[in-house]
């Protein structure tokens, strides 16, 4: 929405909340510095990390004190990122990570999605209270949870017949596939579709499934976008819960992989060249979608 | 499960049942039903999983807070009843780790959502760059919180980037995570900077919602900045600020990943937070009954807030 209204910034610099009849160019270049002053605040540190990565730890060391901390300037290289490589299965964590983030996010599409739109556009009993019990679990927080659940998860059978599910990617993905506000987020918005639509297609005769296949969910692309960005981040973020239920190296997500790794060395430069290379793909993702991702986040603001 | 509902209808009406029905209600009747059927097939899997990993969860936590439970144990939990709570009472660790919670929400909350607004309104307004700034803004929410937590234990180093930009200035910074007086505030720091873009888009959704017509009338009635702030922007935005403190408080309740990355709640317990505290006996120690009370004593807490929003939201209702 913000994006509108920058469109309007060229024709008439008033500001939307404080509409001030005076426009001096004082308060103009005030107005720009304070919020300058912010970006600085904001990037720096993160400017700071990237420069850092490239330099070796005598180098941060002794740019601390100087502009030249933010600056990729003196001995640059990549050599902290090849010491990360050497010292780690750097690449196994990170596909371990995208794996366990895309598995997440497409599972929960699927099953939110689908209970979602039985609550929402499907008449059966008990209806209304099953929405309430999945609305109520949103007051408990997961860690609140998380104990409980790795014990009760240790106990849990598992598939090839064993007891318990610690140390395995299903325990990464299974438990975060439903969510009670993805099916919240899901059902406000196919509540907002009209309802023909569905008595058209049951016409033509169509099922139930393909009415949510072929017309509801093609319709629903704002939710499914949004959905699938509050899922990204938290399971790519994720961090509590695979640092207790995940002891195999091989099964290790960055997040975790960067903690022991910071355990291992005093070289903050490699931290560094660690900690950039889980950060700059989502920061670029985050900005090529910053609208979508912003927007997401102004919805779960909604439900207040 | 799928077996049975895999099946085209599970109970199929008896051929005397049909009979008796009309041709209309006979096709209403097989309508409802596919619909039974459709739903239960749709609701399932959600229903399923929420069952086991987040309904029967909340239950143990319950239920685990008054036995013995260890993560990993030959024999199974034993009740043993107010045990882990008396104990938990008397640990000042426990103690501890419950004022620093506290402490940490107290500064936290204010702070956190007072900044956030202020972003708000500085990016709500017509100028160039709106969208520049609030990405920048925006940045350290969509960063992982153990990188930024790794990332400012460096700055805070005693000779870090923090105490060499104080030094520009003349002062002399502490080692702020080495020192107990310090340690929280920098982990407060560190937490409203990179929390504060979250929060400043909530506000800027409430913000928006605001018709501008009643800052044209502000206008003309000569309002000042601060009388349109203060009689037009600020009882608006009522319903989004309760969801702010409320989503802060929680949020703060929850502090973890800053302590196991920066300070492992030292130095001595000064940062230590009841889920830190709940994480360490439940899973290095594997003391889940003892952890399941201290996770129910943070629940508690949770849920304290959340009727108290309930009640301001209800508040609110009644003076309409």
């Amino acid at each position: 929405m913000s994006d509108t209204l920058a469109h309007v910034a060229e024709a008439d610099p008033v500001p939307v909340g404080e509409p001030g009849p005076e426009r001096s160019a004082g308060r103009t270049v005030l107005r720009y510095a304070v919020r300058l002053l912010l970006v600085l605040v904001f990037a720096l540190p993160l400017l700071f990390m990237l420069v850092s990565s490239f330099k070796p730890d005598t180098q941060i060391f002794g740019d601390l004190d100087s502009i030249d901390a933010f600056l990729p300037v003196g001995d640059v290289s990549l050599d902290n990122y090849s010491a990360v490589f050497d010292r780690v299965p750097f690449w196994q964590f990170m596909m371990n990570s995208v794996l366990i983030t895309v598995l997440t996010v497409v599972l929960g599409l699927i099953v939110n999605s689908m209970a979602a739109f039985a609550l929402a556009r499907l008449k059966f009993r008990g209806q209304g209270i099953l929405l309430g019990v999945i609305l109520a679990t949103l007051i408990v927080p997961f860690e609140t949870l998380a104990l409980p659940l790795l014990w009760w998860v240790n106990h849990l059978p598992y598939y090839d017949g064993s007891i318990g599910w610690l140390d395995t990617y299903e325990v990464q993905i299974i438990p975060f596939v439903a969510n009670a506000f993805s099916i919240y987020l899901f059902y406000t918005y196919f509540d907002s579709i009209p309802r023909e639509l569905d008595e058209a297609a049951k016409v033509d005769g169509a099922s139930w499934f393909t009415i949510y296949r072929r017309i509801v969910m093609p319709l629903s692309g704002p939710a499914i976008a949004t959905v699938s960005i509050l899922t990204f981040l938290p399971a790519w973020n994720q961090y509590l819960w695979p640092l207790m239920a995940v002891q195999s190296e091989s099964l290790r997500p960055v997040l975790v992989g960067i903690d022991y790794f910071s355990q291992l060395t005093t070289n903050w430069g490699q931290i560094m060249a660690y900690a950039s290379m889980i950060t700059v793909p989502v920061l670029v993702m985050f900005i090529a979608f910053q609208r979508a991702f912003i927007n997401s986040i102004a919805t779960s603001g909604v439900k207040g | 499960m799928t077996q049975t509902l895999g099946a085209a209808h599970p109970t199929p009406p008896t051929v005397g049942q049909i009979e008796k029905l009309s041709f209309k209600q006979r096709r209403y009747t097989k309508a409802k039903q596919s619909q039974r059927l459709a739903a239960a097939w749709m609701v399932t899997p959600a229903v399923a999983l929420l069952l086991v990993f987040v309904i029967i969860p909340i239950v143990l936590t319950f239920a685990l807070a008054f036995t013995n439970a260890k993560l990993i144990s030959p024999t199974g939990p034993q009740f043993v009843g107010i045990d882990n709570f008396s104990r938990l009472f008397g640990d000042p660790v426990f103690w501890k780790s419950l004022r620093n919670t506290l402490i940490f929400t107290i500064f936290v909350v204010p702070l956190q959502a007072g900044l956030a607004l202020v972003l708000a309104l500085l990016i709500n307004v017509r100028i160039r760059g709106v969208n520049f700034f609030r990405t920048v803004y925006f940045l350290p929410v969509v960063t992982s919180m153990v990188v930024i937590s790794l990332l400012w234990k460096f700055m805070y180093q005693p000779n870090g980037l923090i105490n060499g930009f104080l030094a520009v200035f003349g002062i002399d910074g502490p080692d702020w995570l080495g020192n107990p007086n310090t340690a929280l505030v920098a982990v407060l720091i560190m937490s409203i900077w990179q929390a504060v873009g979250f929060h400043m888009v909530i506000w800027l959704s409430g913000l928006q919602t605001i018709p501008q017509d009643m800052y044209e009338a502000g206008a003309i009635d000569g309002a000042s900045n601060w009388q349109r702030f203060r009689y037009l922007t600020w009882p608006a935005l009522r319903q989004t600020r309760t969801f702010i403190l409320i989503t802060i408080t929680i949020q703060a309740f929850a502090l973890f990943t800053q302590i196991q990355v920066m300070t492992q709640g030292g130095p001595l317990d000064s940062t230590s937070t009841i889920v830190y505290q709940a994480v360490r006996t439940g899973f290095s120690l594997q003391q889940t009954g003892y952890a399941s009370a201290l996770s129910l004593v943070f629940f508690v807490l949770v849920l304290v807030v959340s009727l108290a929003q309930r009640y301001l939201t209800r508040d609110k209702d009644v003076k309409k």
